[in-house]
């Protein structure tokens, strides 16, 4: 069956087009707005893709087998990435990559039998200063521990990524100053407890946790 | 240490709800730009980002003021500013805080300097993994423009400007200003050859400026407070301003710090990071993301020669040395994004090189032969020396293959592998000749250390 875009969608990829000059341009919103909901570029994807920008569909798919974040094959409901790179190695990458291969039952590059997980190793995801970090669908999860990983995993499979990432997902936070007057020791980092995506737009930021200390010095 | 200035570029981070626009405009926002625009010509406003020395934010320090200076614009072309938000250099993690806390600054950024270099539209290439601070932009530009500030007539001016966010989908070349042209342009990220650089043929052919987005982000203060002041704040010469400083790895407190440019690394590391993790010596530094060579506390500067510009600090330690692109560069490393990778003595840098390695493998983009080959072979020497299957001549091999892969490839990619490579030999050459005797023994390797805070037993 050939893949259709929803009338919205395709409302968005009307609007995508005239922000550039040329057609082309608009190759890697319209595969992100085809992968949002197909769930991966399959071959009826880029066929779409291809008629739709008038392009060949050998550069569509050229286009995404060189990126990483789009799939040509099927994914799980929730693609987890591990950051195997230095900073969240040297605070314990390993260790939180080893507890989702055994959680998960299945090594990186893989889906989970019940579907729900697909685990895959990821290169630096600009997140070093809350290392060690996964992202999960489209959200950031920073500081971890053994412990609050298995809360997000178990979340994510009971109650759904949306769900699971307004408990527990990070975005950058400011760390007041302690012991200064407004200088610029001031930290900014993901401190727990992690404000929820959802909440960003209502709640103001939380304090800094208890047992931080901030940075005096 | 000299006292914590007043926070410039992250001064609205902790306001509540920072990144909304009625909250932002309470702190400032838009001011400048309003004011730069009805009141201030073009050519004043680029002259203030010259005087203010401000060197590329991105890594490479080129500077700003100097890069707007080779625009050009011929008879019938179109001016195009593209703002780096691709940041993926290991250890690199300063932008993201700008685009989540404090979005409308770098709108605001983005308007002064599209009206600055006679630009009517700015694409922000932001890497496809932030998927929330893409929303965040979006919903930010949005707003600015029901505003008024973006679309026909900003601020009621004839210059209609539009800023747009164009997500990446994966890939760290991208962050190299041409392979993004080309992403941007709906291809596969590979660098394209130079020249012509940007700044005469970039995106769809028309010159182009590309910034980092700290830098863009900085151009209101610059222009609030003129370039020659905003300069000043700096401890250097020639390397103007405040910025965001980052750490990463065994501190206490990492995290994201403003001061000005030119403190040193070990301030940086005890005065604002919070010293050690544990109190632990601390082994090596990695300055300013992966590709600037390692920096290592127990070598002394080697600068008896007056006129050499290290000589002010002649016989101290490698982290006492300012930090800026002009003094690194000296060290024979790289300032780079300024945000350093920390590493304790339970860090055995073999391992921790051959981490980095496996990063340039997965990056490369394969397009030039002494890259792509050169960075798997790296990998393949590193996995024999870490477990045991080394040689002692494989030490120099690593030194020729980098030596080969340095300047014979499109892109600075190859470069900056080649690079940290060749400085983690040199500074630690000991280390790599027992792995090639040893290998390297289970109980040094740098994840053990931490493992046990990880598991909640620390």
């Amino acid at each position: 069956m050939a893949f259709a875009l929803t009338p919205e969608r395709e409302q968005q990829v009307d609007d995508v087009l005239t922000r550039y000059p040329e057609r082309r341009a608009a190759l890697l919103p319209v595969l992100w707005l085809c992968q949002r909901q197909n769930g991966w570029i399959s071959p009826d994807v880029v066929g779409y893709v291809a008629e739709r920008l008038e392009l060949s569909t050998s550069i569509v798919k050229g286009v995404v087998t060189f990126y990483t974040m789009f799939f040509d094959e099927p994914v799980g409901e929730n693609v987890v990435w591990v950051c195997r790179t230095l900073s969240c190695d040297l605070r314990g990458g390993k260790a939180i990559q080893e507890r989702l291969e055994s959680k998960l039952g299945c090594t990186a590059g893989h889906t989970s039998s019940d579907g729900k997980f697909t685990l895959l190793k990821a290169e630096c995801l600009a997140a070093c200063g809350q290392a060690p970090m996964v992202q999960i669908n489209d959200y950031y999860f920073e500081n971890l521990d053994l412990e609050l990983l298995d809360r997000i995993i178990d979340a994510h499979a009971v109650k759904g990524g949306e769900a699971a990432a307004a408990e527990f997902s990070t975005f950058a936070t400011f760390r007041a100053p302690t012991g200064g007057d407004g200088g610029s020791r001031g930290s900014v980092s993901s401190a727990p407890p992690p404000p929820s995506p959802e909440a960003v737009r209502l709640a103001s930021q939380p304090p800094p946790p208890a047992d931080e200390k901030g940075d005096e010095s | 240490m000299s006292a914590p200035t007043k926070p410039l570029l992250t001064s609205r981070f902790g306001i509540d709800e920072s990144w909304k626009l009625a909250n932002a405009e309470r702190a400032g926002a838009y001011r400048i730009a309003r004011q730069a625009l009805t009141s201030r010509k073009p050519a004043d406003l680029k002259n203030e980002v010259k005087n203010a020395n401000i060197r590329g934010r991105g890594g490479a320090g080129f500077p700003a003021g100097v890069k707007w200076g080779f625009l050009n614009k011929k008879e019938g072309e179109e001016i195009y500013l593209v703002i780096n938000a691709d940041e993926s250099e290991p250890g690199t993690f300063k932008d993201r805080s700008i685009m989540d806390l404090d979005p409308h600054r770098l709108i605001e950024g983005a308007i002064i300097s599209c009206f600055a270099i006679d630009a009517h539209v700015a694409y922000i290439y932001v890497r496809g993994e932030l998927a929330f601070s893409i929303g965040r932009l979006e919903q930010a530009i949005a707003d600015a423009r029901q505003a008024g500030y973006l679309g026909e007539r900003p601020f009621g001016i004839d210059h209609a400007i539009e800023v747009y966010v164009h997500s990446g989908a994966g890939a760290y070349i991208c962050g190299e200003e041409t392979a993004l042209l080309n992403s941007l342009e709906g291809r596969r990220g590979e660098p394209r050859l130079k020249p012509p650089f940007p700044a005469v043929k970039g995106a769809f052919g028309m010159p182009t400026i590309v910034n980092n987005v700290e830098t863009i982000a900085s151009v209101p203060d610059i222009v609030e407070m003129g370039g020659d002041a905003w300069s000043s704040l700096s401890r250097l010469p020639l390397d103007g301003g405040i910025r965001i400083y980052g750490v990463s790895g065994h501190v206490k407190n990492p995290g994201l710090f403003e001061a000005p440019v030119g403190i040193t690394m070990r301030e940086l590391i005890e005065d604002y990071a919070g010293g050690m993790l544990g109190d632990r010596p601390l082994k090596a530094v990695i300055p300013g993301g992966s590709s600037t060579p390692v920096l290592d506390p127990r070598r002394k500067v080697d600068a008896p020669a007056e006129a050499h510009p290290l000589h002010k600090w002649h016989g101290q330690s490698e982290i006492d040395v300012p930090m800026g692109v002009d003094t690194y560069r000296a060290l024979g490393t790289m300032l780079g994004t300024c945000c350093a990778i920390v590493m304790d003595d339970t860090v055995n840098m073999v391992e921790a090189c051959r981490n980095l390695m496996r990063f340039y493998k997965h990056e490369s983009c394969g397009q030039c032969t002494p890259c792509r080959e050169g960075t798997g072979w790296l990998v393949d020497v590193l996995d024999n020396l870490c477990e045991g299957r080394g040689k002692v001549e494989d030490v120099e091999l690593l030194v020729d293959i980098s030596n080969n892969m340095m300047g014979n490839t499109i892109c600075a990619f190859a470069d900056g592998t080649a690079m940290p490579m060749l400085g983690m030999v040199q500074k630690f050459r000991d280390e790599f000749m027992e792995a090639a005797t040893r290998g390297v023994p289970e109980g040094v390797r740098h994840d053990e250390s931490v493992r046990a805070m990880v598991e909640g037993r620390a």
